[in-house]
């Protein structure tokens, strides 16, 4: 397990012991939020921090579904600079690239602690090269749910940009003009930070649906704009034309069709990548064949997946993200496409949780190892480039988890003797597709079995990793500096791995 | 026997890289028209290179190379001719270019003291090369001839179409011919690389007349390439039926018999055989 040595943690940590291990432990939940008796309006950021009396050390939550586009985060950072508040923790889903000026304020120590699931860009690199006080904790999406209901993570303000919001202070995400659909993310926040303030730019008499019931909710903050629509959708979904990334599509449906899997009722989920959405589509053309319909699709929901819903393929969708403004738009017309909270998502203890009823799970790796463990966090030298997002949470639910991945990126190859950073243990993780061949992890004996006489290339890890070595050569070891910037918190809470400065 | 043949620019290390994951049953690594005349010592190195580091791959290597009317091809054939490769494709062929490469073969093939005979792939495109098809075909070293529709069509000064109508003599000549001599006859490639269902269409047309196998200019093809090339799982299971019945029939010394009340006779059966031996080869069985 790269360099983690569980002594070196801190006494409130626990380090990882399995994945299943949180089956043997109860679920913990705080009180929920006081129920709020009157809603309070708003018109300026600066006015909310005055009312609410932000000030150092508080801790900050946000939600990330206007993505890339998002203008709230950014105009609290400005706020928190301008009033020099000192010792922050923020605690986002998410931080992209364009939240580029938190860089500065940590480098101020105005934040000094940050918990979230995914980062990448200007700040992922400071965070990297060891610039912030505290620590980065980087949490799965289940696990960031499980956090804030256990009261690991505790939020005092949570600051919710919402698309539209009605007189009593009712809000959704699939109305006005920064609509961007289901606000999974953030339910959490809602029902457990001591104070709940929603930010929108449109405000109306009633709502189509509620997202966020008002009685969760203290301050809405109306503001001109929250966010521009352009950069809310992320970039990424189309479906690859890089015969590579078909070829692997190809045979993880062939894959999963000998496996047994294109029955009348699959459920899956797949990612927003173009490799992902190029399964998606064959596995359609496959569920056209068989004359099938699957139960439901599920995760970060793309263009491509709706109209698997509309043609009849699936019954329904479960949706935490709408990925595009096609997903946006079904989420508001059509009943069957249903937004989740991140804890009916993935929070292992939530008794509804969605992705342990996943038939299977299309996932990436930056890096996998040999014991099938996988880095989605860093790149090979070190540099935080995104996070578990569900990754660990769909790997541990789904009866099958499937990595596709061409074996060798940018003249590296993915497979590594040890993954510099492990997000999701090699005990939940099946399969590797790639290129050149597929791998199934020995624990599976069963789909080995099942596969004994299947056309298709099946070789173990070992195999690849020698094949890759012989195409790129052996890459050197990529060293790291001694100073834990960070830790990799597992879903069930449990410490999996630490986060280096990178040299 | 070849379905798919996958061009690939002799100059595009990432293409060659990835070159034996396309699924093609043979690659034509490209040192004519892919690529520009500075930069023809460079291809070639990286082409010598590239299959120095060859150990085993699943399909054929096919070069082609420049033609000899240049003064390009001596120096292709010097430093790629070795027995990591298959073929060799000769564009704008006629029999006299065919000759010479033959002879320029042999002497690299003896200075070398290489094991394999390397084949040749005439390419036929102009009028002429049409006309001279059955010379050609019988050359030595041709297992396989490529019509190549975009320059003949030139030739012609006709237009080239999807449609196809335009080729329809050369397609149907190069049936014969190949099959005649039981050479692969290897139709040109589809250049519309977003159209598949085009290429289906068009594919299906050459099997239609007797091609057995067609050229591919972007990897993305040759999955419909192979499908419309291959014998289908109906087809397959009807040769297995056939070549069970036969055997029993043959344990009774019966010479003709009937299956499903049709006869069964020699081209019947050697067309089963032909069937199963195709997918065998192609793990479709």
């Amino acid at each position: 397990m790269s360099r983690f040595n569980p002594e070196l943690l801190p006494a409130s940590f626990v380090p990882f012991a399995s994945s299943s291990a949180f089956t043997k432990k109860e679920r913990t939940l705080i009180p929920e939020k006081e129920k709020s008796e009157n809603v309070v309006y708003l018109h300026s950021i600066p006015s909310l921090f005055d009312e609410l009396k932000i000030t150092d050390g508080m801790t900050l939550s946000f939600h990330h579904h206007l993505r890339n586009g998002d203008y709230v985060f950014n105009m609290v950072m400005e706020e928190i600079k301008r009033r020099n508040l000192k010792n922050i923790h923020l605690a986002p889903s998410a931080i992209f690239p364009n939240n580029q000026g938190l860089s500065e304020l940590i480098e101020n120590s105005n934040v000094t602690n940050i918990t979230t699931n995914y980062l990448n860009g200007p700040v992922a690199e400071t965070i990297g090269q060891g610039k912030m006080q505290g620590l980065l904790i980087m949490d799965t999406h289940g696990g960031r749910a499980r956090a804030i209901e256990s009261g690991d993570l505790k939020i005092d303000v949570a600051i919710l940009s919402t698309p539209a919001v009605d007189h009593l202070g009712n809000g959704n995400g699939i109305e006005g003009p920064s609509a961007c659909g289901s606000l999974g993310y953030a339910i959490s926040d809602l029902k457990y930070a001591k104070k709940v303030v929603l930010v929108t730019d449109y405000v109306i008499d009633s709502l189509k649906r509620v997202d966020f019931p008002n009685e969760y909710v203290d301050y809405v903050v109306k503001l001109d704009k929250i966010g521009d629509p352009k950069g809310i959708v992320s970039g990424t979904t189309k479906i690859t034309k890089d015969p590579i990334g078909l070829k692997i599509a190809r045979n993880t449906v062939k894959l999963l069709d000998e496996l047994g899997f294109i029955k009348e009722g699959l459920s899956m989920q797949t990612g927003a990548g173009g490799t992902s959405l190029a399964v998606a589509q064959y596995v359609k053309e496959k569920m056209q064949e068989k004359q099938i319909k699957g139960s439901f699709a599920s995760g970060g929901i793309t263009g491509y997946i709706v109209d698997m819903l509309k043609e009849g393929l699936f019954e329904k969708l479960y949706d935490v993200q709408c990925f595009d403004l096609q997903a946006v738009k079904s989420i508001k017309t059509n009943p069957s496409h249903i937004p989740m909270s991140a804890s009916v998502y993935a929070n292992p203890f939530d008794p509804k949780v969605i992705v342990d009823k996943l038939d299977f799970v299309i996932l990436g790796a930056t890096e996998i190892d040999t014991n099938f463990n996988v880095n989605v966090t860093t790149d090979s030298k070190g540099l935080i480039i995104g996070g578990s997002g569900g990754h660990s949470d769909t790997a541990f639910g789904a009866k099958v988890t499937i990595i596709t991945s061409s074996l060798i990126k940018s003249r590296l190859p993915i497979i590594k003797d040890k993954v510099t950073i492990i997000t999701t243990p090699g005990e939940d993780v099946d399969i590797l597709v790639t290129e050149r061949g597929i791998a199934i992890n020995p624990k599976r004996t069963d789909l080995l079995q099942k596969l004994t006489n299947s056309k298709l290339k099946i070789v173990p890890i070992e195999k690849l990793l020698e094949t890759s070595h012989k195409i790129t050569g052996e890459p050197n070891r990529i060293e790291l500096k001694n100073k834990v910037i960070g830790l990799v918190r597992y879903r069930d809470g449990a410490i999996i791995d630490l986060l280096y400065q990178y040299k | 026997m070849r379905r798919s043949l996958l061009f690939i620019p002799g100059n595009n290390p990432a293409m060659l890289q990835n070159a034996d994951c396309f699924e093609s049953d043979a690659v034509i690594i490209d040192l004519e028209d892919a690529v520009h005349v500075n930069e023809k010592d460079n291809a070639r190195n990286l082409v010598h290179c590239y299959l120095e580091s060859l150990t085993e791959v699943p399909m054929e290597i096919v070069i082609r190379i420049n033609a000899p009317d240049t003064p390009y091809y001596e120096d292709d054939l010097e430093q790629v001719v070795s027995e990591k490769i298959d073929a060799i494709m000769l564009p704008k062929a006629s029999p006299a270019s065919c000759f010479l490469i033959d002879q320029v073969l042999t002497i690299i093939e003896n200075d070398k003291k290489m094991n394999k005979k390397i084949g040749i792939i005439p390419i036929i495109e102009t009028a002429t090369g049409v006309l001279q098809m059955g010379e050609i075909a019988k050359m030595p070293r041709i297992n396989g001839i490529l019509l190549g529709a975009e320059d003949l069509s030139v030739d012609m000064e006709v237009e080239r179409t999807k449609k196809g109508t335009e080729i329809w003599y050369p397609r149907a000549k190069l049936a014969y011919t190949c099959k005649a001599l039981k050479i692969d006859a290897i139709d040109t490639p589809f250049t519309d690389t977003s159209d598949n269902e085009g290429l289906k269409e068009d594919a299906l047309k050459a099997k239609e007349l007797g091609l057995n196998a067609k050229a591919a200019i972007h990897p993305n093809q040759i999955d419909i390439i192979n499908q419309v090339f291959s014998p289908s799982e109906k087809q397959i299971i009807w040769a297995k039926r056939i070549l069970k019945a036969t055997e029993e029939a043959q344990a009774k010394n019966l010479g003709v018999f009937s299956l499903d009340g049709k006869m069964v006779d020699k081209p019947i059966i050697e067309r089963a055989q032909k069937i199963i031996k195709m997918a065998q080869k192609y793990r479709l069985d």
